[in-house]
């Protein structure tokens, strides 16, 4: 058998760690510092290695000001709490559950994804794994079906964060046979007592939100953070396109460019219109008429590697934005 | 052509026994020799004289070879190097095809193999070092009978090694009294206890009294205890229908396992194996006699290569070799037997002794034994080089045990658990390893005096089979 | 008497963070973890009664912990047992298996013979615990 990858090191909680039964020792539970000790914060901030995932996330994600300006504060906080630990001024375990609000393909998963890596180098979170779940995978079809299948995503989350995509189908009160209740009562109670193991952050479209947390008082309480992820601009939608062009090593011809952004402009007025996501299908239908233009003009004109990756207008008009 | 069946003598090299050029088909069963020529002897010649000596060759050219597809039957000398730091010693590697061997059979895979060419006088000294089995022909042999999976799932016992003992005095005990030994050892923590090897029938106590007195102290330990208990019964006797006798008692008296010694012979373990599987009943292997030809490095057989030949016969269990008791053992070459025996695929590893890659195509593992001389002293030693899957035997570590053997073998078992907790916290055992003891020791009076009578013993002799391998200078500044 | 089935049953009774510990050991080698209670100790029971399913895709031992709890409170006075299950070829067996709940009274067994010929006897362990009917074997008389 092969030997596994190395695990980070298993960090006990504050609260359970006894001596051990071979007088081993537990885990190291730094020393509380002395009244007169001062602490250099921005020394603290670069070794706890906060500072690459924020510019990290700056850089590999375009707009999301607002949000992006929440991550900052948060991780500020979080800093704070933990020297305020070290000299004993502990205010209890931080709520670090969250809400993110907004349309589809603004960048929630991969925030959720970005943030569980921070709580994870910040030491919030044991192991900062991400696991996705939707409705279907909290609630079951009959009796008894519901709590083993919740616990089963509640387990397998445990150290990490657990994103629940649109929470809110959760709660139906209208289906009096309906087994999302359960599953709502369990992650309360999760959520209160697993502040220390687990992280759960609830998305979905903003005003069906408010109304599932007015439903849940219980939830909304226990969400401390909501932020709000807001529809690109055109602009933003533009440099969306172009870094996942150079991604996939292509670029627009000059032509293009406005091409591209006409494209965009028409297609964020019509319906579905999904953001970042649309913009990827966009940019996926563009290089297959791309192919397609390179293998008709064929035989006449050997093509160069600059060819292949340049993308012209044509590969856009063709499309129904155009001419619907 | 004519030359080469002109009557008289050749060289065995000119006879097709040399073929440097030769590539091994994955049929083809291997073997890594170790021979010093008698000065004079060209290297090919001799490798080319082994190969021939252990297949097809006689003396002189015979015309009656032209009546068989000679050159299919013959075997390849198809490498020969030179051991580094040694005058006139040389590794020969030598492909037999499968059609020489009969299928299943242990006896006969030895006989061509040692059977003739050991005594050549042309060779100095000769040591089968290695062999490779083909899957085509490992699945001929029944293999373990059980196996460690399966052998852990009768005794419900799983994530530590298990414990044993042999019965002391090696000698000399009646049934009632050496039943006593046994209860003790196990209603105390041990798992297994062991006759030993010469423990068959003697004047001083018969075996059908021994094995009736044993399995009375094996339930009753299991009892007191709620686990299930065993005690390896020693079969070995003059016959195989004496062997026959005594297993099928054994295996009314409901024992969990039996035993033979390597002096039974190839063929008996191998009825035994077979008689194993059917029965259901454990087979324990102890390596009686091997000493005589595997200890020295430069003549006999490698202990890596009964162990090999052991798994396909079926044994489930057998004594590998302890590193740190009493009993030769280099570190690495007993990492190497150890491999043999429980890997599902070695690759060759010249430290440890390994030549070519081996592919048991999911034949069951053998546990492996560890016995002689370690005391729970030891127990992070052990449980470093020897892993998880492996019996380690304390007989005079627990029979001698001051406040006696059920402390004794309270004391092993606290030293072993505790061991095997530390390690999967993810201690170092080989740095926090005494400091764990002697932790466990302020909660155990019974490990306590352990450490205390046995602490400082160990067994610091050089190895007298190490590998070849030169130790590399570390870069510069390490 | 005190039942020794189980990897650490000559040890102190782990706590929960020896426990939590143990499970991560488990978790990192890529095994599976599932709970198991029964009121029938006898070493040849290989079937306890299963707590739920077993846990695949663990990330973190926590889930677990609370899953050993959650039986200790429904049935304390039972055998409780967590096992660690490797999937992997050439093993796709138990890897590592402990108790961490005990009866508050353990009775233990009996062993009973029954004499045959030529001084052969036949032996049963009889567990006490099987005296009494399902559900009453521990606990006040």
């Amino acid at each position: 058998m092969s030997e596994p990858a190395p695990r980070p090191p298993f960090a006990l909680p504050a609260r359970d760690r006894p001596a051990a039964a071979d007088g081993g020792q537990a885990p190291a539970v730094p020393e509380l510092l002395a009244d007169d000790v001062t602490v250099d914060l921005t020394a603290m901030r670069t070794s706890a290695g906060v500072d690459e995932i924020i510019e990290a996330l700056d850089r590999d994600l375009v707009g999301l000001r607002p949000v992006k300006d929440r991550i900052s504060e948060i991780a500020a906080l979080l800093l704070i709490d933990r020297v305020r630990a070290r000299f004993g001024l502990a205010a209890g375990p931080p709520s670090l559950h969250m809400s993110f609000t907004g349309n589809p393909g603004t960048g929630k998963t991969t925030v959720a994804l970005r943030m569980a890596t921070l709580l994870h180098r910040m030491g919030y979170l044991r192991r900062g794994h991400l696991v996705t779940v939707t409705r279907d995978d909290l609630v079951g079809q009959y009796i008894g079906h519901t709590a083993p299948k919740t616990k089963d995503v509640l387990n397998r989350a445990m150290g990490g964060v657990l994103f629940i995509d649109e929470a809110y189908y959760l709660y139906r009160p209208e289906n009096e046979r309906d087994y999302g209740q359960e599953a709502i009562e369990l992650l309360l109670q999760y959520m209160e007592n697993y502040r220390d193991d687990l992280v759960v952050i609830m998305a979905g479209y903003a005003d069906r939100m408010d109304t599932f947390f007015a439903s849940n008082p219980g939830m909304s309480s226990r969400i401390a953070h909501h932020l709000d992820f807001p529809d690109y601009s055109l602009d933003e939608l533009v440099a969306i396109g172009e870094l996942m062009l150079t991604e996939r090593r292509y670029r627009l011809s000059d032509e293009a460019q406005q091409t591209f952004r006409d494209y965009l402009a028409r297609r964020m007025t019509q319906p579905r219109f999904a953001n970042a996501r649309s913009v990827r299908n966009a940019l996926e239908r563009a290089r297959l008429r791309h192919a397609n233009r390179l293998l008709a003009a064929g035989g006449s004109t050997p093509s160069s590697k600059d060819d292949l990756m340049r993308l012209e207008p044509a590969d856009f008009l063709a499309s129904r934005v155009f001419t619907s | 052509m004519t030359e080469r069946w002109s009557a008289g003598v050749l060289h065995y090299a000119e006879m097709g026994y040399w073929q440097p050029d030769y590539v091994p088909k994955a049929s083809d069963v291997l073997a890594a020799f170790r021979i010093t020529p008698q000065p004079g002897v060209p290297p090919e010649e001799a490798g080319a004289a082994v190969a021939g000596e252990s297949s097809t060759a006689t003396w002189t050219v015979v015309w009656t070879d032209r009546l068989t597809d000679y050159e299919h039957y013959q075997a390849k000398c198809y490498s020969v190097e030179p051991v580094p730091g040694q005058e006139n010693q040389y590794i020969a590697r030598i492909a037999y095809d499968i059609d020489l061997f009969e299928e299943g059979s242990v006896a006969n895979l030895t006989s061509s193999i040692i059977g003739n060419v050991f005594g050549f006088k042309a060779l100095k000294a000769l040591r089968l070092e290695d062999m490779r089995i083909p899957p085509h022909y490992v699945k001929t042999f029944q293999g373990p009978a059980h196996g460690i999976v399966m052998e852990r799932e009768y005794l419900n016992k799983y994530g530590r090694p298990l414990l044993g003992a042999t019965v002391k005095p090696k000698l000399g005990l009646s049934a009632k009294n050496y039943g006593r030994v046994v209860y003790e050892a196990l209603r105390g923590g041990l798992d297994f206890t062991k006759d030993d090897e010469n423990i068959n029938s003697q004047p001083f106590m018969r075996w059908r009294d021994r094995f009736g007195h044993s399995m009375e102290a094996v339930n009753r330990a299991q009892a007191d205890t709620g686990e299930i208990k065993g005690h390896y019964l020693n079969v070995t006797a003059a016959t195989m229908e004496d062997m026959y006798e005594r297993a099928d008692f054994a295996a009314e008296l409901g024992s969990l396992v039996v035993m033979i010694d390597l002096t039974v012979g190839y063929t008996a373990i191998q009825s035994m194996a077979k008689w194993a599987r059917r029965n259901g009943v454990l087979l324990h292997l102890h390596r009686a006699g091997h000493g005589t030809y595997t200890r020295q490095k430069n003549h006999g057989v490698s202990f890596r290569v009964i162990a090999k030949w052991m798994r396909m016969a079926g044994v489930d269990h057998i004594h590998a070799g302890t590193v740190v008791g009493k009993l030769e053992g280099d570190p690495d070459m007993v990492a190497g037997y150890y491999d043999v025996l429980r890997c599902d695929k070695a690759e060759p590893d010249p430290r440890k002794g390994l030549y070519f890659e081996q592919d048991w195509a999911s034949m069951p593992g053998v546990m492996p034994v560890a016995s002689g001389g370690i005391h729970a002293g030891q127990m992070h030693l052990l449980l470093h080089h020897l892993g998880e899957d492996v019996i380690l035997q304390f007989g005079g570590g627990t029979i001698g045990h001051p406040m006696g053997i059920a402390a004794g073998a309270t004391a092993n078992r606290v030293a072993l658990e505790v061991m095997v907790k530390a390690r999967n916290e993810g201690r170092n055992l080989l740095a926090e390893g005494p400091d764990i003891l002697r932790a466990a020791a302020k909660r155990s009076p019974e490990l306590e005096m352990a450490l205390s009578t046995w602490g400082d013993v160990s067994f610091d002799f050089e190895s007298t089979d190490t590998p070849d391998v030169l130790p590399t200078p570390t870069s510069a500044g390490a | 008497m005190r039942i020794t089935q189980g990897t650490f049953s000559y040890l102190p009774d782990l706590t929960d963070a020896e426990i939590t510990s143990q499970l991560d050991y488990a978790i990192g080698q890529g095994w599976a973890l599932s709970v198991e209670f029964t009121d029938d100790p006898h070493p040849r029971n290989n079937y306890w009664d299963m707590w739920g399913l077993p846990m695949f895709g663990l990330a973190d031992p926590a889930g677990a912990l609370r899953e050993i709890n959650e039986c200790r409170q429904a049935y304390p006075d039972r055998y409780i047992k967590v096992s660690a299950y490797d999937a992997h070829r050439g093993r796709q067996t138990v890897a590592l298996s402990f108790l961490v709940n005990r009866p508050p009274h353990e009775p233990g067994f009996r062993l009973d013979r029954q004499e045959g010929a030529g001084r052969n006897i036949r032996y049963t362990t009889h567990s006490y615990a099987l005296d009494r009917p399902a559900g009453h074997r521990y606990g006040p008389q």
